[in-house]
């Protein structure tokens, strides 16, 4: 134990004394949250739609009317003709075209029909999906509209009606950053705590120091928690940084106790850094570690929630998600920040990442020679 | 000679794939003695080295350093030993004394113990001045010099020193020695690999490495009276001028 005080002196002297590191870990990060979230939101505004009225009724100058005054489309042409929709498609002057046919009016009020066609260019796949479900809904609406004016002609009280009304628990207001926020907290904690780890025992490497470190009688897995507990500490240091911003300028305060979200994000630095330290075992240098850390960073968090849900993920993409620890993090942030969760809800994820973390840093210690 | 002996090889082999780094190598190192081993680059000398300080697992032979087996007690040996690569290795970013804390604390040393030796290490070194400069805006030479008697502050009975002086001027190479000399004089075996034949001279006893075996193994005196030359530059000559190795 004495060894590790000597070590972990050693390595917050280092750090310290390293400003300009101390720089780029805080203020790098910070730049990230508060500019990410504003710009890694799921609702879709502005998309673009050319209509094409070949009807010119008053229903269809209330209908373009309706869809203009929504909000989130930009009417950017009418076109006289399909082709010239489809020109304005091509040129992406408009991601939605909007037929509106001839005898649309008259069909609706003889027939109490009328078709519409929506063709959407679906090169940018969110945005097309979302724009033409959010037509959909408007149009429906607009439909309604319709019954209501003209009063029903021959109401028949025992017709079957069902009207899905949808609540959105834990966020009432489909508010992305209360979503986005904690996620994207813990994917700037997983490039950091994986990389940084890596890097340091990799530069003494370099350097050639860890020879030095080698030859005496010291326990190797004194000399990783030696490494390990500097990064936890700094890594803490950066989730409360992380927990100030999204209070500061999200107006986040989170429902569960810090107790939990303390508790939690330290299993998850634990995991993470074992992550690192088990890179550095692996590296000579520091652009290998970087490389490999790369590699695990980009899959960790493209797959683990963040934007997309796990669970409409192929089964095997599934099982292996389990084994990331951002994915556990991500899911106990989102549900303490939102719902409020306790330790006991969040017990399974702990402990997977607990599992995982144990696993890596025993994997690191074991793989770390101190005898070539 | 009547003293024991504190490093014993038998057959002591290295192979990395098909090469033979260190063949066979068979030697022993007396207790206080200043043990040169020479050779060209890549004959083999850091290897060998290298696996007395368990760094480097041997591939086949016995050995033994301040009576524990390479094998089976590295940790035993790591604490009876120095170590001082040809790369320099005290960290640059710490101060003068926070590296003679460390490595004294990683050593097991009492923190007053630790500050008795750092202040009698400094005013030996003449760095009082320099206890609080980062090592890296320290010279060269001082750097050397304080590298060397770090990895003896927590006194051990044997010191492995390679290429010590490598890239130092003869003044600073020559104070250099002088702390060898003193350590020796306290007690400590030391072994020194060197590509410098002047520094040859001032060892008791050298070894010649030549593409991996040991070629001849004497007092610097009886090697130059056995080849019939005046110098250890000549020896070396003389046994090295055959080697196949080229390079490392």
């Amino acid at each position: 134990m004495r060894t590790l005080f000597f070590l972990l002196e050693k390595e917050f002297r280092q750090l310290l004394r390293n400003r300009q590191l101390i720089r780029i870990l805080f203020i790098a990060p910070m730049i990230q949250l508060i500019l990410l979230p504003l710009a890694a939101d799921y609702s879709v505004k502005n998309v673009n739609i050319a209509v094409l009225d070949q009807d010119h009724s008053p229903t269809s100058t209330k209908m373009i009317e309706k869809i203009k005054s929504s909000g989130r489309f930009r009417l950017t042409g009418y076109a006289d003709t399909y082709k010239q929709a489809l020109a304005m498609v091509e040129q992406d002057k408009a991601d939605l075209v909007l037929q509106i046919p001839l005898h649309f009016e008259r069909d609706m009020t003889r027939e109490n029909v009328g078709k519409l066609y929506i063709a959407i260019n679906a090169i940018e796949g969110t945005k097309a999906n979302l724009g033409g479900a959010y037509l959909s809904s408007i149009l429906n609406d607009f439909n309604e509209d319709i019954v209501t004016e003209s009063g029903p002609i021959n109401p028949s009280p025992n017709a079957p009606q069902i009207t899905v009304v949808s609540s959105n628990w834990y966020n009432p207001h489909l508010n992305y950053n209360l979503y986005m926020v904690p996620a994207i907290l813990v994917t700037l904690l997983t490039s950091i705590a994986s990389m940084q780890s890596a890097f340091n025992i990799v530069q003494e490497k370099e350097k050639g120091t860890i020879e030095q470190i080698n030859v005496t009688p010291i326990r190797k897995y004194i000399f990783i928690l030696g490494k390990l507990i500097p990064f936890l500490v700094l890594g803490l240091l950066l989730f409360s940084m992380g927990l100030v911003i999204a209070r500061a300028f999200y107006g986040i305060i989170p429902l569960g106790s810090l107790w939990v979200l303390y508790g939690s994000a330290t299993v998850f630095l634990f995991s993470m850094l074992g992550l690192g330290l088990l890179l550095a075992t692996y590296s000579a240098t520091q652009q290998q570690a970087m490389s490999l850390a790369f590699f695990f960073i980009n899959i960790f968090n493209l797959l683990s929630g963040v934007f997309t849900a796990v669970d409409s993920m192929p089964n095997w993409a599934k099982t292996l998600v389990e084994t990331f620890p951002t994915s556990h993090f991500i899911k106990i942030m989102r549900s303490v920040v939102l719902k409020g969760s306790d330790f006991h809800d969040t017990a399974y994820h702990l402990g997977a990442m607990a599992l995982i973390g144990l696993v890596l840093n025993t994997w690191a210690v074991l793989n770390y020679r101190k005898t070539a | 000679m009547n003293t024991e002996a504190v490093i014993v090889t038998d057959k002591l082999t290295k192979r990395f794939g098909p090469f033979i780094a260190c063949n066979e190598l068979t030697f022993q190192v007396d207790k206080g003695e200043i043990f040169g081993f020479l050779g060209a680059n890549g004959a083999g000398k850091t290897t060998a080295m290298r696996m007395l300080c368990g760094l480097l697992n041997p591939s086949s032979g016995k050995a033994t350093v301040a009576g524990f087996d390479v094998y089976t007690q590295a940790n035993r040996i790591k604490q009876r030993i120095g170590y001082m690569s040809q790369r320099f290795s005290l960290y640059d970013d710490l101060t003068v004394s926070e590296n003679i804390r460390f490595f004294g604390g990683i050593y097991g040393m009492s923190i007053s113990d630790i500050k008795k030796k750092t202040s009698a290490l400094l005013s030996e070194l003449q760095l009082e001045k320099e206890a609080k400069t980062l090592v890296r805006d320290i010279p060269p030479g001082w750097k050397q010099k304080l590298a060397f008697s770090v990895s003896i502050v927590h006194g051990p009975d044997i010191v492995f020193l390679d290429e010590p002086t490598g890239g130092v001027d003869p003044v600073t190479r020559r104070q250099f020695w002088d702390l060898i000399y003193e350590a020796a004089d306290k007690g400590v075996t030391v072994f020194v690999t060197t590509h410098y034949m002047d520094e040859a001279e001032y060892c008791n006893r050298v070894s010649i490495m030549v593409d991996g075996v040991i070629a001849d193994l004497d007092a610097p005196a009886r090697l130059k009276t056995k080849y019939q030359v005046s110098s250890m530059e000549e020896v070396f000559y003389a046994l090295a001028r055959n080697a196949v190795r080229k390079a490392d």
